[in-house]
């Protein structure tokens, strides 16, 4: 039979989805580690991000640190960490909020720095405080931005968090794994169908909440002077220029 | 605007349902299916190829293998690290791969999983009827390298356990830890139950038998692990592997499989004289000078080719 109908056959098995072991309990692990490891990295990072987008100290240390982290091995970090912090869920959760961290601060720096200069020296000039200049300003232009980043980082955890069951950490890995131990492809791709669907359920709530979070007020004035754009993207359209969209 | 960003939803629906498509279509057969034998299955004619599976004792085998031939000026092609049986057993029928390092008791199983053979002479004779036309074994090692139930020495210590028999009389809960596949074999928990009547709890860690299980069976996160008996690590974390007096485990001697039409008798002398010589005890000591003094495969099958003599 067609190993896809098979795949699908398996997650639709209610031996296979219920109880303590079965993929529903899994799923939720997955879903458990991928925003507990967000909301962590979001604690660190943004801060961390808006304060070298808005002083714009630090950005060489930020832009490099984010890239480097970028290209870690996800499961080499595992294992090192599993090695310290012992088997079950905290190396797993720790190793995701390592990844989630770059994308974010990424996210959170550069959307300050894509707010338009003469839309801050306006701001300053209508005698806004600092204060004010961040959190009226700033932080809602570049909110486009922060979200794109928050919307990576979870995908990119998502997806890694089937690695948690090399530890011990549960999460929908542990079919895969046992998947290929005894070769049982249905389930391997059963499980890899889960972890797929999820990915793109959540990217898909992200890129809309991307668009909802654009200023109304940007948005009417971008699509009126579309074609008189000065060189500087605007940061106001909330597009990643960085993503090349 | 809008047309841009419907016609942008609309590529990427398309290359959706594309990549979904190609999924099904790679899907529909089996994933691991060799449709090209490109290997020729005449043997005798051109070197003889000889794998290895991606774990480094099995690559030390093969190496002494090819060494050994090479001493005896036949011809080898090295194919390490090939991976997993679904991967290289389909190789060795088709001959693209002729000569293969295995442990009979996991290759019986493969081939027979419900197999009630269990111990070496038993397991041997079954592995000889159970290989499919085209592939046999060789003689088998002496050397085992199979799975065993560890602990540390002080929890054989304070319970008095040194055998798996013993284990029922632990009052404290046990958990086993190991590969998740562990869980379903027929030596897991459920064996454990019922050859022993010691209940575990089961905590899966994918190391096989790694550092990570070893740190856990350490932090006392699990009381009770898997690691092949050949593994170094038993020696040097300081742990004790229990006895199996009533043959828990299957045996699982190492054996040469080898493709019948490179099973010449040249060949043949060569690596059976390798096998007698390959004592349990050399197969922990060559796998110790991989971990634990990180030399190379190539020059541990030499020292030990040396250290034998055979040729």
């Amino acid at each position: 039979m067609n190993l896809f109908v098979e795949g699908f056959a398996w997650i639709f098995d209610p031996a296979n989805y219920s109880g303590g072991q079965g993929w529903i309990v899994r799923l939720l692990e997955q879903l458990a580690y991928t925003f507990g490891a967000t909301a962590i990295a979001l604690l660190i990072a943004v801060p961390l991000g808006y304060l070298v987008g808005h002083t714009g100290r630090g950005r060489d240390l930020a832009v490099s640190f984010s890239g480097g982290f970028r290209a870690l091995p996800s499961l080499g970090v595992l294992i090192l960490l599993g090695l310290g912090l012992g088997i079950g869920f905290k190396a797993p959760l720790l190793t995701f909020v390592i990844i989630a961290i770059p994308p974010i601060l990424a996210g959170a720096y550069a959307g300050f720095e894509a707010v338009d200069r003469k839309t801050i020296d306006a701001a300053r000039a209508v005698g806004m405080t600092e204060w004010q200049v961040v959190t009226r300003v700033e932080i809602p232009l570049g909110l486009p931005l922060l979200i794109g980043g928050i919307r990576s980082s979870l995908l990119q955890v998502v997806a890694t968090a089937t690695l948690a069951a090399y530890v011990s950490g549960g999460a929908l890995g542990v079919f895969i794994f046992d998947a290929f131990a005894t070769r049982n492809y249905p389930e391997a791709l059963g499980a890899s169908i889960l972890v797929t669907a999820l990915a793109l359920v959540l990217e898909g709530i992200f890129a809309l909440l991307q668009k909802l979070v654009v200023p109304r007020g940007v948005v009417a004035k971008e699509l009126k002077d579309v074609r008189q754009r000065s060189s500087r993207p605007l940061a106001a359209a909330g597009v990643p220029a960085q993503e090349g969209k | 605007m809008f047309t841009a960003i419907k016609k942008g939803r609309l590529v990427s629906g398309l290359v959706a349902v594309s990549a979904v498509v190609a999924l099904a279509g790679c899907a529909s057969s089996d994933p691991l299916d060799t449709t090209s034998t490109s290997g020729s299955s005449d043997a005798a004619s051109g070197p003889i190829v000889i794998g290895s599976q991606a774990y480094y004792s099995n690559e030390i085998i093969a190496e002494i293998y090819a060494q050994a031939l090479e001493a005896n000026d036949i011809e080898v092609t090295r194919q390490f690290n090939i991976g997993q049986r679904d991967a290289y057993l389909p190789a060795l029928e088709s001959g693209e791969v002729q000569l293969f390092p295995e442990y009979t008791g996991n290759l019986l199983q493969y081939y027979e999983p419900d197999t009630t053979a269990k111990t070496s002479d038993d397991v041997y004779a079954a592995l000889a009827g159970a290989l499919p036309e085209g592939l046999e074994v060789l003689d088998q090692s002496p050397a085992t390298d199979q799975d065993s139930y560890n602990v540390t020495k002080e929890f054989s210590e304070a319970n008095g356990v040194t055998s798996l028999a013993d284990l029922s009389k632990v009052t404290t809960p046990l958990t086993l830890g190991g590969n998740s596949e562990l869980q379903t074999r027929p030596y897991g928990p459920d064996g454990l139950k019922s050859t022993y009547d010691v209940t575990v709890g089961f905590t899966p860690i994918e190391d096989s038998g790694g550092p990570l299980t070893i740190q856990a069976l350490k932090d006392n996160t699990v009381q009770l692990v898997n690691i092949y008996s050949a593994d170094p690590n038993i020696k040097t974390s300081g742990l004790v592997t229990l006895a199996d007096p009533k043959g828990l485990f299957l045996a699982s001697n190492v054996v040469p499989l080898i493709n019948t039409d490179a099973a010449t008798p040249e060949v043949t002398e060569v690596i059976n004289k390798v096998s007698a010589a390959l004592t349990a005890e050399d197969l922990v000591d060559l796998n110790s000078q991989s971990v634990n003094d990180q030399e190379s495969a190539d020059t541990i099958a030499k020292n030990w080719l040396d250290k034998v003599n055979l040729f």
